[in-house]
């Protein structure tokens, strides 16, 4: 049977962005994938994290264990996004200051998901949330 | 380059993680720019910034960056240090700025990714 992680993510809280990245990297380690798939996975995994804390109220994410592959489901409450096409535009972004004095909010977030996932699907509705749902095989 | 060698060069200290650690740097990023950091495809490289945050250190945790160089005197928080020391990132700070401290570590054999 998979395994299942599950996180709570807060938004706004950039100190604790990325534990969850962490632990599933932990993880992938023990479970002893190849580190360029690895890789792949907790940035992917990372960006997303990242969104749900710059954009979002607040956010779960699921990581699913699979034999062959993770799953990975990120669902928030936020603003949504309007325009997803255009979201995936590199250098589309719609950060804050406070975001991009961090280093982020460059527009090139969702274009890096899309880069290191094998299967990428996004679900948003302005005024209540986003769900990402990405696999990447190993 | 060993990160001995790149403290040395730079009259850098460390910070976190162990400065006789045998990783070998064969090439250098230089930005503050952590979006850009999280596409780089290599590994075995030295990130050279001036950004002091705990999210660089996630960052290059996520990245498998293993060597950063803080410039410019930032000083690394109790926070970053703490997780660097965690996960094992080798953080060392150096009163260089970013265009010195690149400008040595070229000089001195380190390659650029792009």
């Amino acid at each position: 049977m998979a395994e299942i992680l599950e996180f709570h993510i807060k938004g706004g809280d950039f100190n604790l962005a990325g534990k969850a990245s962490s632990k599933i990297k932990k993880k992938l380690i023990q479970l002893g994938v190849e580190t360029s798939t690895i890789k792949r996975i907790v940035v992917a995994t990372y960006e997303a994290e990242l969104n749900v804390v710059a954009h979002a109220r607040e956010g779960k994410l699921t990581a699913i264990f699979e034999p062959d592959s993770i799953r990975i489901i990120i669902a928030d409450s936020g603003p949504g996004i309007e325009d997803i096409d255009l979201a995936m535009e590199a250098g589309f972004s719609t950060a804050t200051k406070k975001v991009r004095e961090m280093g982020f909010g460059a527009g090139m977030g969702l274009p890096n998901i899309r880069k290191n996932t094998d299967e990428l699907e996004i679900e948003s509705k302005v005024g209540v949330g986003t769900r990402l749902e990405m696999i990447i095989y190993y | 380059m060993k990160v001995s060698e790149l403290i040395k060069l730079t009259e850098g200290r460390i910070a976190a993680g162990n400065p006789e650690e045998q990783i070998n740097i064969e090439r250098a990023f230089s930005s503050d720019l952590m979006s850009d950091v999280l596409t780089l495809d290599d590994h075995h490289i030295v990130l050279i910034t001036g950004l002091a945050n705990v999210q660089l250190i996630r960052t290059v945790e996520m990245a498998d960056v293993p060597v950063v160089l803080l410039c410019r005197n930032k000083p690394a928080t109790p926070e970053m240090v703490n997780l660097a020391n965690e996960i094992g990132i080798v953080l060392v700070e150096t009163h260089f700025s970013i265009f010195r401290a690149s400008g040595v570590l070229y000089q001195n054999g380190l390659k650029p990714l792009y």
